[in-house]
């Protein structure tokens, strides 16, 4: 902590969340995350070194595998159940063809 | 008038077949066309389903079956919730056609006591604000004051139980989002213990923190919608599998023995002093009701909004990224391969506060600042925590107030991201904690706007908070003032 983000941080950090910002909101957000940011940084008053980190509140009852606060598993029979009727769950897709999700092409049949 | 009557009266007039529940879901929407074009808490109204529900209601009360106490009370949903067959939005334009195809936990559980859904109601986008002026539809006005907002990120859920356009209504609270805007609005609005409640079809925020809870006109009510609600479920594996007593065994108007304490650290000069006035008086009631009033220190509070704007984005940035538009919602038409179309559909699809904290948990998860900011808030999480473990080894309740500030006028914080997270200064600690909350009526400000009492338990200790919450509330009449909802164009 204590670094600030950048217009090029920005950028990068925009790509990782397939996000796209025109110059003025780039410049918006960096000004704006710089300022949150800076708030943030009122955590580095405290001396955490030797404190546990907490990802979740009942540790007792976790499911995440390999858990630091050793958690035990919340697991169901591994049994096969029936899903949503496909038809359904396609009538929300933006695009579907045959029992299937579309999307863009990413394969191009030239090659 | 039967729109401005509680869940538990409006059951002992439908027992008594005093009047029927399709009768009194027309009478709420006589009431929503009267004053819902001023107050905007709806974003969708499903009066078809709502008088057959009702009239399926009303079967059962004149067969003289033994009917739930929800059974023909006509409640609505915040559009988070999915409801099978009945659109779901999240306030967002990216969801604006999704109709889900199933229903949450919390609505099968509710149909199964033949409640009578009104409809969806606004909020902030994907429930990321304080105010509901996020929402990609409309601005919900407090009916106390339609220029002030009416909190958030659940506004519209609290507006419509203020306004007496639905009985009671279910919200989300991440942060604050359910006891925040309770506070503004004047009603009652309780997050359950993180896990009470399952999270299935709760289209997910931050999933460490978000919990389902009611909106009610009075304690009695916020019992009945928990003991409907709670109890763990397959499909949620953080829904916790301890036994859910019957919240109404805790409407006990006695508080005598109990030890309520009061962290010093809320009651600093950023609260208006109204509000410090109307809560110390509050809890002078309950300790002249035989209560013993101690001070606590909570003394990482002042932390608690800093840590909470690294975990909630981090969260949200992970779920958030099922948004493409590959299997539900918005796309855009023009890409130029499948890398655009995510980027274009996200950032045409997403408003500004949520590709805002997009971005801030991208950045607090990305390599060589995970450790710095996300690691560093789970740790501070840790300490807030401790925080109150140590305040409930001696005390069973703690007071403050639920917002430090009455409703701000729409517009006020909007351009200030910075300021309107301190909106929820006094409801993020218990968030982190994941501790049982309830807002409940403590009075007016001069101005005329709600004054909210927050009252926290020990995770699980819901009957002492609503105990304490029960025995202020029938010592006091702040619970019975109604908004005066000016329909003559204002707003």
């Amino acid at each position: 902590m204590g670094t600030t983000i950048t217009v090029d941080g920005v950028r990068h950090v925009a790509n990782l969340a397939r996000l796209e910002f025109n110059d003025e909101e780039t410049a918006h957000f960096t000004e704006q995350l710089a300022r949150i940011l800076d708030y943030i940084g009122k955590l580095n008053e405290l001396e955490t070194d030797d404190v546990p980190p907490t990802s979740h509140i009942h540790p007792h009852q976790i499911f995440i595998l390999g858990s630091e606060d050793g958690a035990r598993h919340v697991a169901k029979p591994d049994a096969v159940k029936p899903s949503y009727p496909r038809e359904e769950v396609l009538t929300n897709a933006p695009e579907a063809e045959e029992g299937y999700f579309g999307v863009p092409r990413v394969v191009d049949r030239s090659h | 008038m039967l729109h401005e009557l509680t869940a538990h009266a409006l059951h002992e007039k439908l027992k008594a077949r005093e009047i029927t529940a399709q009768e009194l879901t027309e009478a709420v929407y006589e009431r929503i066309a009267e004053v819902e074009p001023h107050v905007k808490g709806y974003l969708t109204l499903t009066k078809d389903s709502a008088l057959e529900q009702a009239s399926h209601a009303d079967t059962g009360f004149q067969n003289g079956d033994e009917m739930p106490p929800l059974a023909g009370i006509p409640i609505a949903i915040k559009d988070v919730i999915c409801t099978k067959g009945v659109r779901t939005t999240c306030g967002s334009k990216i969801l604006e056609n999704f109709v889900p195809p199933y229903n949450a936990t919390v609505m099968t559980k509710l149909h199964e006591q033949g409640v009578v859904m009104v409809g969806k109601t606004n909020m902030d986008e994907f429930a990321m604000g304080s105010s509901t002026e996020n929402s990609a539809y409309q601005i919900t006005h407090n009916p106390w004051d339609l220029d002030t907002i009416p909190g958030g990120s659940s506004g519209g859920s609290a507006a419509v139980v203020s306004a007496d356009t639905a009985v009671c209504s279910l919200g989300s609270d991440t942060g604050g989002s359910i006891r925040q805007p309770a506070a503004l609005c004047g009603v009652v609005g309780m997050k359950p213990t993180y896990g009470r409640v399952s999270r299935y079809g709760l289209v997910a925020f931050a999933s460490s923190l978000d919990q389902i809870g009611p909106f009610t006109k009075d304690v009695t009510d916020c019992a009945l919608v928990l003991n409907a609600i709670c109890g763990s479920d397959t499909m949620d594996a953080t829904s916790v599998d301890v036994p859910v007593p019957d919240f109404t065994q805790s409407l006990i108007n006695d508080v005598e023995g109990l030890k309520i304490g009061v962290p010093k650290e809320y009651f600093t000069q950023a609260l208006d002093t109204e509000i410090a006035d109307s809560v110390h008086a509050a809890i002078a009631v309950l300790e002249g009701l035989g209560a013993t009033v101690e001070q606590v220190s909570l003394p990482h509070t002042e932390y608690a909004i800093a840590t909470y704007y690294i975990i909630a984005p981090a969260e949200a940035s992970a779920n958030l990224a099922r948004y493409d538009g590959v299997r539900y919602g918005y796309r855009n038409e023009n890409p130029e391969d499948l890398i655009s179309m995510y980027k274009k559909t996200r950032s045409e699809g997403f408003g500004e506060e949520v590709k805002r904290r997009i971005m801030l948990g991208t950045f607090a998860l990305s390599a060589g600042y995970q450790d710095a900011y996300y690691k560093k808030a789970q740790k501070v999480r840790t300490l807030i925590k401790s925080d109150f473990d140590a305040a409930f080894e001696k005390v069973d309740v703690i007071a403050t107030p639920t917002s430090p500030t009455p409703a701000f006028k729409i517009g006020e914080r909007i351009a200030d991201p910075l300021q309107m997270y301190l909106s929820d200064v006094m409801t993020t600690p218990a968030s982190h904690a994941g501790l049982p909350g309830i807002s409940v009526p403590c009075g007016l400000v001069k101005s005329g706007l709600p004054v909210g009492l927050q009252l926290l338990g020990a995770p699980f200790a819901e009957e002492n908070v609503l105990r304490v919450a029960y025995t202020f509330e029938q010592n006091t009449e702040h619970h019975q003032q109604k908004p005066k909802i000016q329909t003559n164009g204002v707003g």
